[in-house]
């Protein structure tokens, strides 16, 4: 396994991790560029903008790109988060300089005014399909209880006004701004050759506009609001609560993971055992979000509307009892091997490696090894553990329900 | 945990994997104990995990009649304390061995499955001797078990898109090869703790039962830490459920949802057929990639939809193609008739390209199935379920590079898409056009 890293004239970086013994290839390219970095007008431009990459450039026309990545054989496919916009590509090695032209294509589309009114449609289909599921409803929900006032509060797909009033003109101002080398990285995992890719990175990325847009890091203030949807003809309640965790590039992220994975996994944590197991509950989880400059603890709560306050009272009681106690040994080597283990396990593929590569340089900019990560997860201490919860206690400050009850 | 990013593409079902394996003919080692349990393990270069997939021929289509989510409520119960460990030492000694486990119900087996790192796996399968052999099945947790299962019955009531899955299925197959795997609501209050109990001594035996293991093992220490886990296990042989009878049936369920949810049912051959590869590529052209006929013509074309895509679903004697889109209910009449139409277009003719992409994502998904211990040994148990044998990389690489575009017409032309089962869920019903041809 090997690194390198390079950066082209135009400011672009790429990077790769290589490793002989693969027999696949992933690539992606990936742009610090998600809803959080829109203003309230054009709500939804980062994940509509994903969508219309596939629509073609000059060179290529819409069905050409979709035709050309099946041709390959590629497992490809993008995502869009609240602050990263992802392209990906996993394929065979021979077919690596054929996808990274199609990856480079993706990043400068045309944006053609028909394409734009076409996928809009599709946007708001998407739109429709998580309205009729609950736990996505109730995530966006709670992010917009606890960043009431911040761009992270807002939904990653817009809303169906915000979208249909965005325009093809406001979309290409969005992406002339954004879409530029110091936002991104391209990174790859897998075979390959490091000379090669250089040059084809050269030749399909050299001319990507420089540049940066800065993104405010500053902790956003919390909301603390709550906000529930009724839904008389469901079955389920479905509760989420936010509170304030670290940041993503805290000293001490690993070991909010491992916390999360030991008060709050849904296979065996403090919570499963309290609620899940005895049957009071479907699911009760903790889970650690992490973003720039701020971080979520997002409990998520389903079962029965008439056991929601009970519920809620366990799940705090067992949130008071780790602030004041800690957890024990055990806990934390039980959790250590889980998560050590599923590093090993999801970096054996190259497809598996690219989103870590990715996102550490995005959000650390930097390289880590599988063996950093390990080394890390296994030197969190006990007395780690205190010091996060003294500055982050678990807590549950903004919330939102979808359900059949009318308040909480 | 639930952390959300969207993605361009979700399929209805779970990512494409190919539904058959790939193994080089010297690699898989088998072997079929005394008492029936056929291991077979497959040993891979490069990894440092081993995975595991434990086939127990006790799927929902065994479910005492009345009593449907037996099987359900069995896949959780199971796990609540085996041999010498109660329910949170089990949990720990598996959490501690670094397993990344899953628990599935399917119509014709319990399924369980593992990876980890690949020296830990014989202290695994020991625990999961305990698990399948010696199970306290704690009748003073039976009900938390039940009420666990009534829970995520409610929730994916709540979900339109899930249910239309379980709905269609339950349709578009003969009985009882549709029943639903995680159970009826009405039903759960006939099952109870002695229920559960004399399913488990009946059906969670080794007669029929598979262990499909790939990695970085040796396969003689896998099968002597079989033998000596599982070699005792009594055998005890099952009945085959008989099978009823199947219309094909166009229905609505109305639901206060956003969008209209449409499943298409139409028949196609099993996994043990001998034109299977061609029914997956008809299936391919239909809605194989981002280029494939679905995708462009409802979607890309004419933006009807964010969600569609169709799959081939099989049984051991039973295949049906499944579908799936959502729409927004103005347009979800425009969405059905263009959906079926393609669907009926394909038997007009294929584009050479077509087919050729269908074949070129089948070689790469076989080369990238190669790095995945947990697909490799869920392949093999799969492969051996349907097939008693298990198919080798050269024999489904020939299979795919000798596909026609005459062969899988002919293919169309003999199992046309029709008789379909359409099963609608959403404010308002639509109509089939034509009725059912």
């Amino acid at each position: 396994m090997e690194f390198h890293e390079t950066t082209l004239e135009n400011g672009l970086t790429l990077i790769a991790e290589l490793n002989p013994a693969a027999q696949s290839v992933a690539a992606g390219v990936f742009v610090r560029i998600g809803s959080r970095d829109e203003t309230e007008d054009v709500s939804g431009v980062s994940h509509f903008l994903e969508h219309m990459a596939f629509k073609g450039n000059d060179v290529y026309a819409a069905d050409d790109v979709n035709r050309i990545f099946d041709e390959l054989g590629a497992n490809y496919n993008a995502s869009t988060s609240e602050e990263v916009t992802q392209f990906y590509a996993a394929i065979l090695p021979e077919y690596l300089p054929k996808a990274l032209e199609m990856l480079s294509a993706l990043l400068y589309p045309s944006l053609r005014h028909d394409d734009f009114e076409m996928e809009k449609k599709v946007i708001l289909e998407e739109i429709g399909m998580y309205d009729d599921q609950p736990t996505f409803t109730v995530y966006e929900q709670a992010m917009q209880a606890h960043f009431p006032t911040h761009p992270l509060g807002r939904k990653i797909l817009g809303t169906n006004d915000s979208v249909s009033a965005l325009t093809s003109e406001a979309m290409r101002q969005y992406h002339a701004d954004h879409y530029r080398t110091g936002n991104m990285v391209v990174a790859v995992a897998g075979r390959g050759d490091w000379e090669e890719l250089c040059g084809l990175v050269r030749e399909h990325c050299g001319g990507f506009p420089d540049g940066q847009t800065g993104r405010n890091t500053v902790a956003p203030p919390v909301g603390g609001q709550t906000q529930v949807v009724h839904r008389p003809a469901s079955l389920q309640q479905h509760v989420m609560q936010l509170a304030a965790a670290p940041p993503a590039d805290h000293r001490l992220r690993y070991a909010a993971d491992l916390l999360g994975v030991i008060v709050g996994d849904h296979t065996s944590s403090r919570l499963y055992w309290e609620l899940v197991d005895p049957g009071h509950a479907e699911s009760a989880d903790l889970g650690y979000n992490d973003y720039d400059g701020t971080g979520t603890w997002l409990t998520y709560l389903g079962c029965p509307p008439e056991a929601v306050a009970g519920n809620l009272d366990r799940i705090h009681s067992v949130y008071e009892q780790v602030n004041r106690d800690g957890v024990t040994s055990k806990e934390l080597e039980q959790a250590q091997n889980r998560l050590a283990s599923s590093i090993v396990l999801r970096s054996e593929r190259p497809m598996g490696r690219l989103g870590a590569l990715g996102s550490n340089w995005v959000y650390l900019g930097q390289y880590r090894s599988v063996q950093d990560d390990l080394d890390t997860v296994r030197g969190i201490t006990l007395d780690d553990i205190v010091e996060l919860l003294s500055e982050y206690p678990l807590a549950a400050d903004s919330t939102a329900a979808v359900g059949p009850l009318e308040s909480l | 945990m639930v952390q959300f990013e969207v993605t361009r593409y979700t399929r209805v079902d779970r990512p494409f994997v190919l539904p058959f394996a790939s193994t080089m003919p010297s690699t898989a080692t088998i072997h079929t104990l005394e008492n029936g349990l056929t291991v077979i393990v497959e040993p891979m270069r490069d990894v440092r995990s081993a995975a595991f997939s434990f086939l127990v021929p006790a799927g929902s289509v065994h479910d005492p009649v009345g009593q449907n989510g037996t099987a359900a409520i069995l896949s959780d119960f199971i796990l609540r304390g085996a041999g010498s460990l109660d329910s949170r030492q089990l949990t720990a000694t598996l959490d501690n061995l670094g397993l990344q486990r899953g628990e599935t119900v399917g119509i014709q087996h319990l399924g369980f499955s593992g990876a980890t790192v690949a020296d830990r796996l014989p202290e695994v399968l020991s625990v999961y001797g305990d698990i399948l052999q010696h199970p306290h099945l704690p009748s003073d947790q039976f009900e938390a078990s039940r009420d666990g299962l009534e829970m995520t019955l409610h929730a994916m009531q709540d979900e339109p898109r899930q249910r239309l899955m379980v709905e269609l299925r339950r349709r578009c197959f003969p009985e009882p090869w549709g029943t639903p795997t995680y159970g009826q609501l009405e039903q759960l209050p006939a099952i109870s703790a002695e229920s559960l109990q004399a399913h488990y001594r009946q059906l969670v035996r080794p007669d029929a039962a598979i262990l499909g293991v790939a990695g970085g093992v040796d396969p003689d220490e896998v099968l002597a830490v079989v033998q000596e886990t599982f070699g005792d296990w009594e055998s005890l042989p099952g009945t085959a459920p008989e099978t009823g009878e199947y219309t094909p049936v166009v229905e609505h369920i109305e639901h206060d949802s956003t969008q209209t949810h449409i499943g298409i049912a139409y028949d196609a051959v099993p996994y043990c057929h001998e034109d299977y590869y061609t029914a997956w590529a008809a299936v391919g052209v239909l809605s194989g990639g981002m280029s494939s006929r679905l995708f462009t013509e409802v979607r890309e074309r004419r933006g009807l939809c964010y969600a569609i895509s169709a799959v081939l679903n099989s049984l051991p004697q039973h295949a049906r193609v499944l579908a799936y889109a959502g729409t927004t209910s103005d347009r979800a009449q425009e969405t059905l008739d263009v959906t079926l139409a393609e669907m009926q277009r394909v038997a007009q003719g294929i584009e050479p390209g077509e087919l050729e992409r269908c074949q070129a994502r089948a070689k790469s998904a076989l080369i990238m199935e190669q790095e995945s211990t947990i697909a490799r040994a869920g392949a093999v148990a799969r492969d051996w379920f349907h097939l008693g044998r298990v198919t080798t990389l050269e024999e489904v690489r020939g299979k795919i590079e000798s596909l026609t575009v005459d062969t899988v017409l002919e293919y169309i032309h003999t199992h046309p898409a029709d008789n379909f089962t359409v099963v609608t869920i959403g404010p308002e019903p639509l109509e089939v056009a034509g009725g059912i041809s």
